[in-house]
C-alpha cells in the first residue's frame, strides 16, 4: 500500500507541475500585484489545465495523508522528491525542456536515494 | 550595505520560518492521522472526518501558513536560491522523524536521505528557463 499510494502522489504531483508550467508559460508573464491576484483567480477557473493541476495537487496533498498515516515521516517526505525525477522526464518529453547534466545528474542522486529507502 | 544587510536577514528570516512551518506541519499531520481510529487510504468519508483532529487540522492549517511563508520569501529572494535550500526540508523531516516520532532510521535510511538532498539541491539549481522565450517570461 505504501509504494501504491507513494506513487499516486508523485504522479499527481508532477502532473500537476508540469500542467501549472504548460499552462502559464502559455499564458506569458503574469504580474502578480493588487489587480493582478484578482486576475490570476479569474485565469485558473478559465484555463482547464490550470484547475485539472489544482485537483492533481489536492490528490497529491490526500494521498500524502494517507501515507504518514501508516508510513513513517523519515520515508514519507523524502520519497517525495522522488517527482523530480518523473518532472525531469515529463519536463524533457513534454515541454521539450532542455535537461543539461546537472539536472540529470541531480535526478539520478534522487533516484539512487529513493531506491536505497526501499531497502 | 545596510539595505543589503537588511534583505539578507529578511531573506534568512522567511526562509527559516518556511522551512519550520512546513516540517511542523508534516509531523502534526503524522502524529494526527496515526491517532485515528480508521485508515485514510480509498475512504473520502474518512479525510472529513480527519480534518476534525485537532492534529490534522493544526498540520493543514501550518501547511497553508508554510506555502504563504513560501510566497514571502519568493518576494525577496530568487527561486533559484529557494529552491536548493528547501532540499533541507527532506532531513528535516528525517531528523523529526527519528527524534520526535522515534522511527528507527537506519544508516541506510539516511544515506538515501542524504542522497535525495544532494539530488534535490542539484536539479533545483540549474538555470530557470530553457526553452527560450526571449522577453517577458523570465
Amino acid at each position: 500500500m505504501t509504494w501504491v499510494l507513494l506513487t499516486i502522489m508523485v504522479v499527481a504531483t508532477a502532473l500537476s507541475d508540469i500542467l501549472q508550467s504548460y499552462e502559464m508559460k502559455r499564458a506569458g508573464a503574469q504580474s502578480v500585484g493588487a489587480r493582478g491576484l484578482g486576475r490570476l483567480l479569474r485565469m485558473i477557473v478559465e484555463r482547464r489545465y490550470l484547475l485539472l493541476s489544482i485537483v492533481c495537487l489536492a490528490f497529491s496533498f490526500f494521498s500524502f495523508m494517507a501515507l504518514v498515516q501508516t508510513a513513517p515521516l523519515s520515508f514519507a517526505v523524502p520519497a517525495s522528491a522522488a517527482s523530480y525525477i518523473l518532472e525531469t522526464i515529463l519536463a524533457k518529453v513534454l515541454l521539450k525542456e532542455r535537461i543539461g547534466a546537472r539536472r540529470a545528474a541531480g535526478a539520478l542522486l534522487v533516484l539512487g536515494g529513493v531506491v536505497l529507502l526501499g531497502r | 550595505m545596510v539595505p543589503t544587510f537588511h534583505r539578507t536577514l529578511r531573506t534568512y528570516f522567511w526562509l527559516l520560518l518556511f522551512l519550520a512551518l512546513r516540517a511542523v506541519g508534516n509531523l502534526a499531520l503524522a502524529w494526527g492521522t496515526r491517532r485515528l481510529p480508521q485508515t485514510l487510504a480509498g475512504d473520502p468519508l474518512v479525510y472529513i472526518r480527519a480534518l476534525l483532529d485537532p492534529f490534522v487540522a493544526l498540520g493543514v492549517v501550518l501547511l497553508i501558513v508554510a506555502l504563504l511563508a513560501r510566497l514571502a520569501l519568493l518576494s525577496v529572494a530568487d527561486l533559484s536560491f529557494i529552491l536548493p535550500m528547501t532540499a533541507v526540508g527532506y532531513v528535516l523531516a528525517a531528523v523529526l522523524g527519528r527524534f520526535v516520532l522515534h522511527e528507527t532510521v537506519s544508516p541506510w535510511r539516511w544515506l538515501a536521505v542524504i542522497l535525495i538532498f544532494a539530488g534535490a539541491a542539484l536539479v533545483s539549481s540549474t538555470p530557470q528557463s530553457t526553452t527560450g522565450k526571449p522577453e517577458g517570461c523570465r
